[in-house]
């Protein structure tokens, strides 16, 4: 194991709020992977299933024009999607299958980048163990005990399934004039205080005014706790 | 700095990269940049993201930022298309290079599925009773009646089906999804792989060694010659996979487990790709060429063994120059 697998395993054996898995780039950041768990994932094979049934259906009904020799078009065909359903769609369509593009899931390397022909087929081969006894059981099994949700395929072939990011809108201050807090503010307490300006415009007006009372003696004169607390998050970002 | 300033300073930079990811797969779209420029601008990206978390910026930053390297990164990291010239080289140098490292691995195969048929066919031979032990007698009925010298326009399992187009469907997925499962099944520490192996090589065996000792040689063996070279081959392609892995996992070395598992997938399902196009060859084989009767038997043992042949040249003289 090279020095930066280690470190990142002892970063990420740490007890974890969420399901946030870092990932260090060769550039010496660190990106946050959202991995998915089993009920996102069994619904996306569900969906994809049904898609197969489907495919299965309309090439019965073309393979049955031509006789008997449509029944060997039928078992290429069975084959075909039996085995490389998923694989032609990771690899052409950034991971995902139909499934798992409306579950909004993709699966990626370890690592973050994007999967090699080899680490798709692998991860799909492997299904063929996933599902022993029956039913995928060995996979919910694994998956369940597993921190990355990681069924057997997805260990060996080093693959995550993950969230795929909702490009959230950039955040945004409120326009508001800024006020120079009355204090001098630690830089821990300066970031509070910019997430909490940030995130305003997406909750309700009581709760920004519940939230903003706990800011106590900061804002203790003032008539409307939130907007003052945005005016001073707008001060310590640099507003002026 | 103060986060206003930093995002008013660099936010165009960030507006280029999205519109320049947002343009990449589409053509007559104007880029804001060359692509020779990416990598400096991503690594720019990744600089700003260091700051803004080492200097302590809101969330909603982090997030736009990291959300934006992660994109990038994929778009930087993107796996390089599989090149016409480098497919071609992974089929006449790599591949054969590839099969003469995991020697060991196509040796034990080897034994453990041809093992099997070399003992029993000779053992069938003196004591034909040792052919129940596998077969059923229903088993032996049908195969006998596949292989019956009186048959003379068509034989071999085709006997059961209209067309030779079928047959190629029903090889394909039949024999194919063994090999797959023969590989797969290696990540049960290599049981999956030892039992697909011995299994296959018993029934082969058995039959074989049944269908000789009745007399019906031409019909059987003409049969099976012509395609035996690729099939084989990919059995034994697909149990040196699924044994490499198994390997990995009861005796990982110096490695983890789970490392050296992750390894030797990657060398199985290299092997496996070789096995899956000599498997769809021999269903070809089988199902175009195995099957008429017509052609006089002594033509299909010329063929079987040129096949054989250019089978074995193959594994056995490219790529030697490079190791």
């Amino acid at each position: 194991m090279t020095p930066t697998h280690a470190a990142k395993d002892a970063m990420n054996d740490a007890p974890r709020l969420d399901t946030a898995n870092a990932v260090e780039t060769p550039e010496g950041v660190e990106l946050a992977l959202r991995v998915a768990g089993p009920v996102p994932r069994c619904l996306a094979w569900l969906l994809d299933a049904c898609i197969r049934v489907v495919i299965y259906i309309l090439v019965a009904m073309i393979a049955g024009a031509f006789g008997t020799g449509g029944g060997g078009l039928f078992l290429l065909a069975l084959f075909a999607v039996e085995w490389f359903y998923p694989v032609a769609f990771e690899l052409l369509n950034h991971g995902a299958t139909p499934g798992k593009r409306v579950l909004g899931l993709r699966a990626i390397r370890d690592d973050g980048g994007p999967l090699a022909w080899t680490d798709s087929v692998i991860r799909n081969f492997m299904r063929t163990v996933d599902f022993l006894p029956m039913g995928y059981a060995l996979g919910i099994v694994c998956m369940l005990t597993h921190r990355d949700f990681k069924r057997v395929g997805d260990l060996a072939a080093g693959t995550l399934v993950v969230y795929t990011d909702a490009a959230d809108l950039p955040p945004v201050l409120p326009e508001i004039q800024p006020i120079a807090p009355p204090a001098v503010l630690l830089p821990h307490e300066q970031k509070t205080l910019i997430d909490f300006a940030e995130r305003m415009p997406r909750i309700t007006p009581e709760r920004a005014t519940e939230l903003a009372r706990a800011a106590g003696p900061l804002i203790d004169d003032a008539e409307d706790p939130a907007a003052r607390l945005s005016a001073y998050a707008g001060w310590v970002a640099g507003q002026r | 700095m103060k986060q206003s300033q930093f995002t008013e300073r660099h936010e165009p930079e960030w507006l280029e990269i999205e519109s320049y990811l947002d343009a990449r797969n589409r053509r007559n779209v104007d880029r804001p940049f060359s692509p020779a420029e990416f990598p400096r601008r991503y690594r720019r990206l990744c600089q700003h993201l260091s700051l803004a978390r080492s200097r302590g910026y809101s969330h909603g930053l982090h997030q736009r930022l990291e959300h934006l390297v992660t994109r990038a990164h994929e778009q930087l990291y993107q796996g390089r298309r599989g090149s016409l010239a480098s497919v071609v080289r992974f089929v006449l140098v790599d591949y054969p290079a590839l099969v003469r490292r995991e020697w060991r691995y196509l040796l034990a195969a080897a034994l453990m599925f041809m093992g099997p048929v070399l003992i029993l066919i000779p053992a069938i031979s003196i004591v034909p009773e040792v052919a129940f032990t596998v077969l059923s007698v229903e088993d032996a009925a049908s195969m006998e009646e596949m292989y019956s010298p009186d048959l003379r326009s068509r034989y071999g399992r085709e006997r059961e089906a209209e067309t030779d187009v079928f047959m190629f469907g029903f090889y394909v997925r039949n024999n194919t999804s063994i090999g797959f499962q023969t590989f797969v099944g290696g990540a049960l520490f290599g049981l999956g792989t030892v039992f697909f192996l011995l299994f296959n090589g018993l029934h082969i065996g058995a039959t074989a060694g049944h269908l000789t000792h009745l007399g019906y040689i031409d019909t059987f063996w003409g049969f099976v010659s012509g395609h035996s070279a690729f099939e084989l081959t990919a059995i034994m392609l697909s149990g040196a996979a699924g044994l490499r892995v198994g390997m990995a996992l009861l005796a990982p070395g110096a490695q983890t487990r789970r490392l050296a598992f992750r390894d030797a997938m990657q060398v199985g399902v290299r092997l496996m790709a070789g096995a899956a196009v000599l498997f769809l060859a021999a269903a070809f084989v089988e199902a175009f060429w195995s099957s008429r009767a017509e052609v006089p038997v002594m033509v299909k043992y010329v063929v079987g063994v040129l096949l054989w042949l250019v089978t074995f040249a193959y594994l056995m003289l490219p790529g030697r120059e490079e190791s």
